[in-house]
C-alpha cells in the first residue's frame, strides 16, 4: 500500500494564535472584563463530611459593597433526573450539589455558598462572614476504608449497582461491574510462573496553570451568557441550563482562551454560580478560583487501590490474569475505573481474565477526567507485574512484551476485537529506539519500560468554512484550542482544498455560532474536529465543482479538483481563481461539516526512563527519557511531540512526587503549588519522542488522537528503573525519597 | 445470525452462556427478542427507552454513538460495554 | 480601608500613574487597573511564576509586590517584550519551535527568559532550566521551552 503524499499535513507552520500568546494579547477567562462587573467569592466547606444544619448570611449580606449572597436553596430544585452531556449520562442531582451543597457537605472545599460584591476583597471578605452551623460526621477517605462494612455513608440512597440491578443495601460503592473471558482460574493452575501484586496510588490533580473562572450576565430579557475557560462550551451550556431549569435557547457561552485542562476543565462548577450572582444584582459577575479552591474544589484524578495477578507459562505466553480495581470517586459517583478495566490488560494478547471494578465515594473532591482517566492507574499495577516476570523468566521484557502484544482480531477482556491497532509497531518502536540499546553505566542507575493504551473518544463535531473572494477560507469551530488544534484542524481542511494554512482562518466561536461539538477532550480535537473540517471542505470542493461546471459549461461530475485546482480536459483554474468569481456564479459558496464518528482507535504509547536513585535521600532524578507513540498520522509533528512530552512530564511527577497529602480529618495539607510538587524545568531531562504512524481506517487522513495514552506508561517504566537502580519493587504512587528509603530499609531487613 | 457476548454480570440470565445467537436487525431489535429468550435481561440494560448510563454497545468492535439505533448484520459481533466518557460525569 | 494611594511609575517605558488600595498587589494594579492583562494569575502565591515581569529589570512575581512599590519603579511586562510591531526573538522562537501549548504560562516564561538573556548571552541548557524553574508549564514538559530559548540565545547572539 502506497502512503499518501500530503503538502500541509506533516509541516509545522505557526499556530494562528500564536502571535497573541506571545504578546499577552490573547484573553483567557479571567481576563474578561465587562462594564459595571461584580466580583464573586465562593465559602466552602472547612469539614470533609458534615451535615448542613444552619446558614446565616445576614452578617455577610450587610457588609458594605455586598450586593448579593446565594446557596444551594436559590437555585430551582427539581426532581432529579438523568441529564445527558453529550459524554455520558449523570444524573442532575450530583452536578447540582456538587455546585453549592444540598444538605450536607462531602468534602473539605465543597461549596457551601457565594457572594458577589464590588470588588473581589470585598466579596472574600463577606464570605467569611457566613456563618454556617455544621454537625461533623466521620469522613473516609480511602477506598478500602470507604468498602468496610461499618464505613461512614456519604449517600444515604446510595446502592451498588451491577448492570442495572440494585443491591438493595445502602453503601459507599456506587458500581461494581466485572468482565470475565475464558476461566482464569484454570488458566493459572497451568501456569510456570505467577505474580501477584497489590498497588496504591494517591489522588493527583490534572495541574492545569490557569484556575477555573466564570463571568455571566443574566440580562434582562431572560438571556445569559457566560464566558468561562472550558474544555467543552456546549457542556458548560447543557449542564448551565439543566441546573438553573431554563432552556438552552436561552444559554450562550463564549469559550475563552483556556490555560490547560487535561480534563480537569469539563466539569461545571462555578458557571451556574456567576449566573445566578448576576440573576440576583443584575449586574454582570466573575468569579475566579484560588489556587486553593481549585485543589480542594475541583476534581483531581482518583486514587486507587488495586490487585493484579498474571500468569505465564516457561516460554513467556501469558495465558491468565486477574485484577481488582478499586477507584476513588471522590464525593459522587464515577472514578473512572470503568476505562481502567478496559485498560487494566489492553496490552496484551489473553486468553482467560476476569476483572473486577468498584467505583467508590470517598470524602475528596468529586473526581474529573485527567489525560487517559483510569488508564495510568491500571498501567502502574500491570507493567510492574509484567515487569517482575520477565525478571522471573530471564526475559527481556520488551521481547516478553512483543511476545504478548495485542493486535488486530485480538479479543480485548470486555469483549470485543481490535480492529487496526499498534501496540505490536509501537513495542517494536521502542526495542528499536537506540535509547533502549545506549549503555547506562555507573551506579544506582537503572531504566526501565513500560506500555499503556487508551481508547480516545469519537464525539460530534461541527465546522463550517466561508470561501473569501480572495480565495482564503474563514474556518468555523467549537472546539476550545488547549494546545494548537485550530492549526490543526486548519491543516485538515488546507489539505482538502489545496491552499496554504495561512489561507485559513480558524475561529473557536460560542455556543450560538455553531453546531454542537463534544468536549476538547479524550484526544478528539484533531481527529473528530479535523473530520468536520475535512467534510466541510469537501462540502466547498463539491459546491465549487458547480460553479466551474457552469461557468465551463461541463457537468459538475466532469470537473477534477487536485492539488488546489479545478481541471476539466484541458481548461483549468485555481482554488483562488474561482473564489474571485463566486459572486458573479451564484454567491456565496459556505462548507458544512458535522460527524460523529463510529469510533476513534485507540492509541497505545511507550515509555523509556533512565533514573538514578540516590541511596542516602531516596530522591529519583531522571537522567533521559523516551515517548513512543502512534499518532496515526501526525497532522502537525510539533504538536504531537508536545502531547507526548506534556503526558511524559505529567506522568513523571504521578510517579514520584504529586499526591493529595491529606490529615486524618479529610483536610489536604498541599493544597499550594509550593506542597503540591509539581516537575519544573529542573527535575527533568529533554524528552525524546518517537512517533510511529499506523494509519486509523476510521479517519480520512489516518488521525489517531494523541492526548492522552503518553501519560499511561511513565510510572510503571520509573517504577520498573528504580528496581534495577535500587533493588525495590515500588507498589505505590508517588514514589517520593520517604517511600523510597522505607522500601530500602525494609529490604535491608 | 448475530452472536451477541453476555457480559459476566449478566450470565445468570442466559444459564451461564458467554455467548448467546439472537435475530435483529437493529440493537433494539436484538434486545427484544433476547428479552424474549432470557426474560429480565432487556431491563439490566435499557432504561426508559436508552441504553443505561455507562453502558454503551459495540457491533464489530466498534462502540456505536447511536446506540439501540445501531444496525446490525446477520454475522455480527455484538457486545456490550462500559461506556467511555472524557469525563463529563 | 485607608483611601487610595497614587503610584507613580513607568511601564514598557511610558510614564504611567495609577491609583491602587494599599492592599493590592502589582499582578492586581496591572490586570484590573491597567487593564495589562498579558501577566496571567497562576497561583497569587509566588510559586507558579505566571505573573513574572521585569522591574528595573529584575524579574520577580508581580502577585507578592504590592502596587504602591511600584513607585518610582521601572515596571517591563509581556505587553513591553515586543519591538514595536516586530516580535523579540525569544517570541518568534517560542513560535517557531513550538514552545507553548495553553498559552497562560508563557508571558511569564517569555519574561523569564529575557532576564535571563539580558545578563547571560550564552546561557547553557543546565542554566536555562535553573532559571526557568521559578516558571511552571504543565503542557510541555519544557523540552520545547528549552529548545526556544536557546534558538532565541543564538538569534540574538548573531
Amino acid at each position: 500500500m502506497s502512503t499518501p503524499t500530503y503538502s500541509v499535513l506533516g509541516t509545522r507552520p505557526i499556530r494562528h494564535d500564536g502571535a497573541d500568546k506571545v504578546t499577552g494579547r490573547a484573553i483567557y477567562g479571567a481576563d474578561v472584563h465587562l462594564t459595571g462587573m461584580l466580583h464573586g467569592a465562593v465559602l466552602r466547606s472547612p469539614h470533609a463530611h458534615a451535615r448542613i444544619l444552619r446558614i446565616d448570611t445576614v452578617k455577610a449580606a450587610a457588609l458594605p459593597g455586598v450586593k448579593a449572597v446565594i446557596t444551594a436553596a436559590d437555585f430551582p430544585q427539581g426532581p432529579d433526573r438523568i441529564v445527558d452531556l453529550g459524554e455520558g449520562d449523570t444524573p442532575l442531582s450530583y452536578i447540582r450539589g456538587n455546585v453549592l451543597a444540598i444538605g450536607k457537605v462531602l468534602y473539605r472545599g465543597h461549596a457551601v455558598a457565594a457572594v458577589a460584591a464590588t470588588n473581589a476583597h470585598i466579596a472574600e471578605q463577606a464570605a467569611g462572614l457566613i456563618q454556617v452551623e455544621y454537625e461533623v460526621l466521620p469522613c473516609v477517605l480511602t477506598a478500602p476504608d470507604a468498602m468496610r462494612e461499618d464505613a461512614p455513608i456519604l449517600h444515604e440512597d446510595l446502592e451498588t449497582t451491577e448492570l442495572g440491578k440494585k443491591s438493595g443495601k445502602v453503601s459507599n460503592v456506587a458500581v461494581h461491574f466485572r468482565h470475565v473471558l475464558g476461566n482464569s482460574e484454570e488458566a493459572f493452575a497451568q501456569a510456570d510462573v505467577v505474580v501477584e501484586r497489590t498497588f496504591d496510588t494517591a489522588t493527583v490533580h490534572q495541574g492545569y496553570i490557569e484556575p477555573h473562572n466564570a463571568t455571566a450576565l443574566w440580562n434582562e430579557d431572560g438571556r445569559i451568557h457566560v464566558w468561562c475557560s472550558t474544555q467543552g462550551s456546549f457542556v458548560v451550556r447543557d449542564v448551565t441550563a439543566c441546573i438553573l431549569d431554563v432552556p438552552v435557547q436561552r444559554v450562550r457561552v463564549t469559550p475563552t482562551e483556556i490555560g490547560g485542562g487535561f480534563g480537569g476543565k469539563i466539569p461545571v462548577y462555578i458557571e451556574p454560580v456567576a449566573a445566578m450572582l448576576s440573576k440576583k444584582t443584575g449586574r454582570p459577575v466573575k468569579v475566579l478560583m484560588s489556587r486553593r479552591e481549585v485543589f480542594e474544589g475541583t476534581g483531581p484524578t482518583p486514587g486507587s487501590h488495586m490487585t493484579v495477578k498474571m500468569g505465564v507459562d516457561k516460554t513467556g505466553r501469558m495465558i491468565a490474569a486477574q485484577a481488582s480495581l478499586a477507584y476513588e470517586a471522590g464525593a459522587y459517583p464515577g472514578a473512572m475505573v470503568g476505562p481502567g478495566g478496559m485498560c487494566v490488560f489492553a496490552s496484551y494478547n489473553i486468553a482467560n481474565v476476569t476483572i473486577d471494578g468498584y467505583d467508590v465515594v470517598v470524602n475528596k473532591p468529586s473526581t474529573a477526567a485527567y489525560r487517559a482517566p483510569g488508564a495510568t492507574n491500571a498501567a502502574f499495577a500491570t507493567e510492574t507485574v509484567v515487569d517482575e516476570i520477565a525478571e522471573k523468566l530471564g526475559m527481556d521484557p520488551m521481547e516478553l512484551r512483543l511476545m504478548n502484544a495485542a493486535k488486530e482480531g485480538t479479543r480485548r477482556a470486555d469483549g470485543p476485537k481490535y480492529r487496526r491497532i499498534c501496540c505490536v509497531e509501537v513495542i517494536e518502536a521502542m526495542k528499536n529506539h537506540p535509547h533502549y540499546s545506549a549503555p547506562l553505566e555507573g551506579p544506582n542507575r537503572g531504566r526501565g519500560v513500560a506500555v499503556g493504551f487508551w481508547f480516545n473518544a469519537a464525539l460530534p463535531s461541527s465546522c463550517t468554512i466561508s470561501v473569501n473572494a480572495d480565495g482564503s477560507v474563514n474556518l468555523v469551530e467549537g472546539s476550545t484550542d488547549i494546545g494548537g488544534t485550530r492549526t490543526s484542524i486548519a491543516m485538515q481542511a488546507a489539505e482538502v482544498l489545496g491552499i496554504a494554512v495561512e489561507r485559513v482562518n480558524p475561529t473557536v466561536v460560542d455556543t450560538d455560532s455553531v453546531g454542537f461539538t463534544g468536549v476538547t477532550g479524550g484526544s478528539r480535537t484533531t481527529f473528530a474536529t479535523g473530520y468536520a473540517a475535512y467534510e466541510a471542505a469537501q462540502d466547498v470542493v463539491r459546491q465549487m465543482k458547480e460553479r466551474v461546471a457552469k461557468i465551463w459549461e461541463v457537468e459538475a461530475s466532469a470537473v477534477n479538483f487536485e492539488k488546489g485546482a479545478f481541471s476539466a480536459g484541458e481548461k483549468s483554474m485555481t482554488f483562488a481563481e474561482l473564489s474571485e468569481k463566486l459572486g458573479s456564479t451564484g454567491g456565496p459558496v459556505v462548507g458544512r461539516g458535522a460527524v460523529n464518528p463510529r469510533s476513534a482507535g485507540g492509541s497505545f504509547s511507550g515509555a523509556i526512563a533512565d533514573v538514578e536513585v540516590d541511596p542516602e535521600t531516596g530522591r529519583v532524578s531522571v537522567l533521559r527519557f523516551t515517548s513512543i507513540q502512534d499518532a496515526g498520522k501526525a497532522i502537525h509533528p510539533s504538536y504531537v511531540e508536545g502531547q507526548m512530552q506534556g503526558g511524559s512530564a505529567q506522568g513523571i511527577g504521578w510517579a514520584l512526587n504529586e499526591e493529595y497529602y491529606m490529615s486524618p480529618d479529610g483536610g489536604m495539607m498541599n493544597s499550594s503549588l509550593l506542597d503540591y510538587r509539581m516537575p519544573t524545568a529542573l527535575d527533568l531531562p529533554m524528552i525524546d519522542t518517537c512517533i510511529v504512524e499506523v494509519a486509523n481506517p476510521n479517519h480520512p487522513f489516518g488521525v489517531r488522537g494523541v492526548g492522552e495514552a503518553n501519560i499511561v506508561p511513565p510510572p510503571a517504566a520509573l517504577a520498573n528503573a528504580i528496581y534495577r537502580a535500587a533493588g525495590v519493587r515500588m507498589n505505590r504512587l508517588p514514589m517520593k525519597p520517604s517511600a523510597i528509603m522505607e522500601a530500602i530499609w525494609a529490604k535491608g531487613n | 445470525m448475530p452472536v451477541v457476548f453476555i457480559p459476566a454480570l449478566l450470565r445468570p440470565l442466559t444459564g451461564g452462556a458467554s455467548q448467546v445467537e439472537a435475530a435483529g436487525e437493529t440493537v433494539r431489535a436484538l434486545i427484544d427478542n433476547l428479552e424474549a429468550q432470557y426474560p429480565g435481561l432487556r431491563e439490566r440494560l435499557v432504561d426508559q427507552g436508552r441504553l443505561r448510563p455507562n453502558v454503551s454497545v459495540a457491533v464489530d468492535g466498534e462502540v456505536s454513538p447511536i446506540g439501540l439505533l445501531e444496525s446490525v448484520g446477520p454475522e455480527s459481533e455484538v457486545h456490550f460495554v462500559h461506556a467511555i466518557s472524557g469525563g463529563s460525569r | 480601608m485607608p483611601g487610595k494611594v497614587l503610584v507613580n511609575t513607568t511601564i514598557n517605558g511610558e510614564a504611567t500613574d495609577f491609583r491602587c488600595e494599599p492592599r493590592q498587589s502589582l499582578l492586581e494594579c496591572l490586570r484590573d487597573i491597567l487593564q495589562l492583562t498579558g501577566t496571567k494569575e497562576g497561583c497569587n502565591d509566588g510559586n507558579c511564576g505566571a505573573c513574572t515581569v521585569l522591574m528595573d529589570g529584575r524579574p520577580l512575581t508581580a502577585c507578592l509586590v504590592l502596587g504602591v512599590e511600584a513607585e518610582g519603579r521601572n515596571i517591563t511586562t509581556i505587553e513591553g517584550i515586543a519591538r514595536g510591531s516586530k516580535l523579540h526573538p525569544l517570541q518568534q522562537a517560542f513560535l517557531e519551535e513550538a514552545a507553548l501549548q495553553c498559552g497562560i504560562c508563557t508571558p511569564g516564561f517569555i519574561v523569564s527568559a529575557k532576564a535571563l538573556l539580558d545578563r547571560d548571552k550564552n546561557p547553557s541548557e543546565a542554566d536555562i532550566r535553573l532559571w526557568l524553574a521559578n516558571n511552571l508549564c504543565r503542557c510541555t514538559g519544557y523540552d520545547k521551552i528549552v529548545r526556544a530559548v536557546q534558538k532565541a540565545a543564538a538569534e540574538m547572539r548573531a
